[in-house]
């Protein structure tokens, strides 16, 4: 493991004393999207791009760069930051970065909490951090001792001297601000981790057992008023006319106005507001969905299959002839539902707008995308919206679009007191961004030693790329992902895509294409293994000769799983994936009972290198099988003539408590560097519970949800 | 005006008879611990206790509540010292956070009937509560954590 980092390629990190004094330490990138704010507002770049202030009355405070929802962020990131500066966890804040350039994320290019990559992006950056602040403190400490820095070590938020006297950061935070930057900095060895490594408490529990959490919902603002949106019943729609009378003349009710995204009305209170819209006459144009339904989306990906192989992903060796030269080859089709979000906290926003600026409250992945539609809407420049970010009651992707934030701004700006907009649950259901739909071909080829020497994998299906951060040159990786890195050693492979739209915004959900295409490479995995006669966890080993971590997560799993040991009745089935850099198997153990799937088990070994608070990794791969289960069992959005039939949790299914199986969740110690957690395990479940219905039944399952066929017994 | 008793301090509030209590709490009263997840009685986040049982507060009017005594995750206790709050933390359950003050609303009702409640109890009780993040096997290794904090059940 690297412990020392060279900064000289970036003018990485600055200080400055702050208002109040004490130190702040800011962090700038370079390169070409480093558009600067701190010109247009001027403010100082320290402020807006700090990681980490240290006040002369000792109170520390750490700025977090992503969005937390559940994921632990405001814990992981803190963690790699005070493990350097060696301060205690339970005494640091908490606070959600404004937009700045410094939170950037180089692997989304944007200040975008997605992908699973925080930690990756954080790992050596808030590290260097750490060490550069504790590098300054000691260097003003020494400098008042009149010592050699090299002399005095830190513990506790504290600079200590051989002598055994004591100034607290706070008491050397102004002095330090005026020391060089340090060029380089020198990061602890893993055998000298504190923390790091280490299940610690979360930071954000205590405010989330005792109600006092700030969601995006929670916003109280003086003279605030409350709205909601009517919007489009079919998908696309736009509103024709409007009869606000009886609405306007309700009690509380302030203002009915037309909106970019629908009809707003606004009141007093959230309920004044939505009894008013149940009163408004409105007539839609329906627009170009009103004849949008499952049946015709399913058309419409396997025309644009059979128009062509679309674009190539990845070509190795000669698929079309292996598969004819290959003892066994077998074609399938596999497709794949929309899905909604359903976070439990409903879409909504407050905004606050002024004359000469907008304060924008919500719960959001993008804080530059949210700052830049904010500023569309208010007609205002984007430098001129700041960004809080509240606590999201639950993120999955949904909160990385923005489609709810401007009616807040609009009926903000009209009114003149900030306006806070919720969503229902039936608005929330209806208007979300849905998980794409998939339709995928694929082939295979096993020779006569049960070696897969070819695979063709066609994938046809929406891209979100193109829609939320256009453009897209060639392939959007977000559609071919646990495809175009095929865990197996097959030598001749080929992966395609065809881009068809479906008339309807679809959006990222956690673990995007990881989702539908490990269910369909997993399932087909176990189509050729049946094919060549072999166990499925057998076959899947001999194809992963040079492949160390997946041989092994994959047979620890079978391990822990007493793999072909089940008593009667029961039956498993198998699936491994490699996403976001982590490394994952899955065994689902499963009966048969009334035509319907019972599952009893589910034991997932993760392999996601370097854990930071392994806790919140063990809960997010418990969290990420029960997203799995939900889909896997029930996950399906329908339309009927472009209107989404799904409304509430009555008719959209989500796992509860007393459903939820036995989950056994092994994370292996590594130190490679640091995986995705947050998304990785969702994927595995439902190619795990098919193949294991395929033991149990002899059925093999290419659509999803199980839910909604009928199982027989063998 | 109609008067309420909220975590033992009686209030008055100026709202429609039909609004919900969900709402009164958040809008008029600033305690948003409550939350609003479905408006149907189908997720459990707005629960709280009305008279000592889990109740969902989206769909109860105000005009249905008055003379009763209403608890909100804010009442629960003053500085997080319920049990079901200590086991809560100790077993770090929430993830998001937003469905927790239900969870534990409905926890925490469970207990105070059945202080040693088994597995098939805790799916009872517990079955209205949903939570998309998933932590429900943390809840119940904190519902039974919490039942070993409040010590051994007096005897029936």
């Amino acid at each position: 493991m690297k412990t020392t980092s060279d900064l000289s390629r970036r003018d990485f990190l600055n200080a400055t004393v702050s208002v109040g004094g004490g130190l702040i330490l800011a962090l700038t990138l370079p390169g070409p999207g480093n558009r600067s704010n701190a010109a247009a507002t001027g403010k100082s770049v320290g402020q807006l791009n700090a990681w980490l202030k240290i006040a002369s009355d000792n109170s520390i405070t750490i700025i977090v760069d992503r969005s937390e929802m559940g994921q632990g962020v405001y814990t992981a990131l803190p963690m790699l930051l005070a493990e350097e500066l060696d301060i205690d966890l339970r005494v640091i804040r908490i606070e959600a970065a404004p937009v700045g350039d410094a939170y950037i994320n180089p692997g989304n290019g944007g200040q975008v909490t997605g992908t699973s990559n925080s930690v990756q992006d954080a790992w050596e950056k808030l590290r260097i951090a750490g060490a550069t602040a504790r590098s300054m403190l000691i260097s003003a400490a020494a400098k008042r001792w009149r010592i050699d820095p090299a002399q005095c070590h830190v513990a506790n938020g504290t600079v200590i001297n051989p002598q055994g006297n004591v100034l607290t950061y706070g008491e050397v935070a102004d002095a330090a601000a005026k020391e060089p930057v340090p060029k380089s900095a020198k990061l602890k060895p893993k055998s000298e981790f504190q923390l790091i490594g280490k299940s610690q408490l979360r930071i954000d529990t205590p405010s989330k057992v005792d109600g006092s959490a700030e969601f995006g919902l929670d916003i109280k603002l003086p003279g605030m008023l409350h709205a909601v949106l009517a919007q489009s019943p079919v998908l696309g729609g736009k509103v024709k006319t409007i009869d606000a009378g009886a609405a306007e003349k309700m009690p509380g009710v302030r203002k009915v106005m037309v909106a970019a995204s629908g009809v707003v009305v606004v009141a007093d209170h959230f309920w004044q507001a939505l009894k008013a819209r149940e009163a408004l006459a409105i007539t839609w144009d329906a627009g170009a969905n009103v004849h949008l339904d499952n049946p015709s989306i399913y058309a419409l990906l396997k025309t644009a299959a059979a128009a062509g192989a679309g674009l190539s992903a990845r070509k190795d060796g000669d698929v079309d002839s292996a598969l004819k030269s290959a003892k066994q080859s077998l074609s399938a089709a596999y497709y794949l539902p929309l899905l909604a979000h359903a976070t439990m906290e409903p879409m909504n926003c407050t905004a606050d707008v002024k004359p000469n600026g907008c304060d924008l409250y919500v719960g959001t992945q993008v804080q530059q995308v949210a700052q830049v539609t904010a500023a569309t809407a208010a007609g205002l420049d984007p430098a001129q919206v700041r960004v809080f970010t509240t606590l999201l009651g639950g993120g999955f992707g949904r909160r990385l679009d923005v489609d709810f934030i401007p009616a807040a701004v609009e009926a903000s700006k009209a009114l003149g007191v900030p306006v806070k907009v919720i969503w229902t649950r039936e608005d929330d259901m209806t208007h979300d961004t849905y998980r794409p739909p998939a339709y995928e071909e694929v082939s295979g080829g096993v020779d006569a030693a049960g070696k897969v020497i070819a695979w063709k994998l066609h994938i046809t299906s929406p891209s979100i790329t193109a829609r939320m951060f256009p453009p897209v040159k060639g392939v959007d990786d977000s559609v071919i992902e646990a495809a175009v890195n095929n865990l197996y050693d097959v030598p001749n492979l080929s992966v395609s895509y065809s881009r068809q739209e479906i008339g309807i915004d679809v959006g990222y959900m956690r673990s995007v294409s990881h989702a539908p295409n490990c269910f369909v490479i997993e399932s087909f995995m176990d189509e050729l293994a049946a094919a060549a006669g072999k166990n499925p966890y057998e076959f899947r080993l001999a194809q992963l000769a040079k492949k160390p971590r997946q041989r092994h997560v994959l047979q620890l799993a079978a391990e822990r799983a007493a793999w072909g040991k089940v008593p009667a009745g029961r039956f498993q089935g198998i699936a491994l994936m490699e996403g976001y850099t982590t490394h994952l198997a899955q065994v689902a153990e499963i009966s048969i009972e009334h035509g319907q799937v019972k599952v009893h088990k589910i034991t997932c070994v993760v392999d996601c290198g370097q854990m930071v608070n392994p806790r919140i990794v063990e809960s997010q791969i418990e969290s990420g099988i029960i997203f799995g289960l939900t889909a896997a069992l029930w996950g399906e959005v329908t339309l009927e003539g472009g209107r989404v039939q799904q409304t509430n949790f009555n008719n959209y299914r989500l796992l509860r408590n007393n459903e939820t199986p036995e989950l056994e969740v092994h994370l292996i110690d590594s130190d490679a560097a640091p995986g995705g957690i947050g998304e990785a395990a969702v994927p595995l479940v439902a190619p795990a519970i098919c193949n294991a219905i395929f033991t149990a039944t002899g059925t093999r399952l290419r659509e999803l949800p199980i839910g909604k066929q009928k199982l027989l017994k063998a | 005006m109609t008067t309420i008793t909220v975590n033992n301090r009686n209030l008055n509030v100026d709202a429609a008879p039909d609004t919900p209590l969900l709402w009164v709490l958040r809008d008029h009263l600033g305690m948003t611990g409550t939350k609003f997840g479905c408006g149907m009685a189908l997720c459990g986040a707005c629960t709280v206790h009305i008279d000592g049982a889990a109740t969902r507060s989206c769909v109860l009017p105000l005009s249905a509540v008055e003379g009763k005594s209403i608890t909100t995750i804010e009442g629960l206790s003053m500085d997080r010292s319920h049990a079901v709050q200590k086991a809560w933390t100790e077993l770090d359950v929430p993830q998001c956070g937003y469905c927790q003050s239900g969870q534990i609303m409905s926890a925490a009702a469970l207990l105070k009937t059945n202080p040693k409640p088994n597995d098939a109890d805790i799916d009872a009780a517990m079955s209205g509560n949903i939570c998309r993040c998933g932590t429900y096997p943390r809840i119940r290794k904190a519902i039974h954590r919490a039942a070993e904090l409040l010590g051994p059940a007096a005897p029936k």
